[in-house]
């Protein structure tokens, strides 16, 4: 399973700060709109589940428009997936399952959580980050050797 | 139906924000949980921007006794601080570090390049499905002790 090198990104403040505004005001706009959080695996995992399968699979929807618009309209910033299939899958049940155990991802327990000044939700975005942290460093010294 | 309509307008946008962001790019993540070579800091304004967007949602929905299509809002389940929440957390943390796809990029990065990323979701759905499978089975089986001792009590 070897890891790829790592891609040099340019830093980009006011696009970030802007797209982070908006993913922002969609978390508000659900949570006053209909009075649900907008973190990504607990709504996938509400449509695996079955339940209030409606508002999660337009939610999901909406998400996906966004991508396929992007792509027909050629703005779709460039993406780039780096790493062999096994490591794909690997990488991808582990997020299922952590995120499952721990009830949010990034936008649940990141953005929605933190915004609600929630104990829970801060100390699990410190796990997640200082894990994910630890494991960038570790494989990209492991693949510098 | 208006409130299928506000979840599916919340998720373009939100689709839309991970992608003016660059946060749907796993590189830009990569480098921003990368000090040493290649630092890219991005990601913090990202987290930044929509942690005082939602802050200010919250706070006008404090002052509200339900949501504008909806009877009340819900009192969220606290789970307190557990193993669980923190395990959790870490194996998500390796998941992410490894390839630097969380699951709203992921879907949004699906839409783009839907051969390179399946994988990746079909995986993460599984996990997420085995869990709370595995949970729902504990939850009632549990249920089923509790009722059992109940009658035995009762006897």
């Amino acid at each position: 399973m070897l890891l790829p090198p790592p891609l040099p990104t340019a830093f980009t403040p006011l696009l970030s700060l802007a797209g982070g505004l908006m993913i922002g005001a969609a978390a508000g706009l659900l949570w006053l709109g209909i009075g649900r959080i907008a973190g990504i695996s607990g709504i996938v995992g509400g449509v695996v589940e079955r339940v209030e399968r409606d508002w999660r699979l337009a939610f999901i929807s909406g998400v996906l428009l966004a991508g396929i618009l992007a792509r027909g309209l050629g703005l779709a910033p460039a993406i780039h997936l780096q790493g062999s299939l096994p490591l794909l899958v690997g990488a991808g049940l582990l997020v299922g399952v952590g995120t499952a155990l721990g009830g949010g991802c990034t936008s649940g327990h990141g953005i929605c959580g933190l915004s609600r000044l929630s104990p829970r939700s801060m100390v699990a975005t410190a796990c997640f980050m200082i894990i994910a942290f630890a494991v960038v460093f570790l494989t990209r010294s492991i693949g510098s050797f | 139906m208006r409130r299928t309509l506000v979840a599916f307008l919340a998720g373009l946008i939100f689709g839309a924000g991970l992608l003016v962001s660059r946060m749907a790019d796993p590189a830009k993540v990569l480098n921003f949980l990368d000090f040493t070579a290649h630092w890219d800091p991005s990601l913090a304004f990202v987290m930044a921007g929509g942690v005082v967007m939602a802050s200010l949602a919250f706070a006008v929905a404090r002052r509200r006794s339900h949501p504008w299509f909806g009877t009340q809002f819900p009192t969220l389940p606290y789970g307190g601080i557990t193993a669980r929440l923190v395990i959790g957390a870490g194996l998500f943390g390796i998941g992410w570090g490894l390839v630097g796809l969380c699951p709203g990029p992921a879907l949004v990065a699906l839409a783009i390049h839907p051969l390179r990323v399946a994988p990746f979701v079909i995986a993460m759905i599984a996990g997420l499905w085995i869990v709370r499978l595995l949970s729902a089975r504990r939850v009632q089986s549990a249920a089923a002790a509790r009722s059992a001792s109940l009658v035995q009590n009762s006897r």
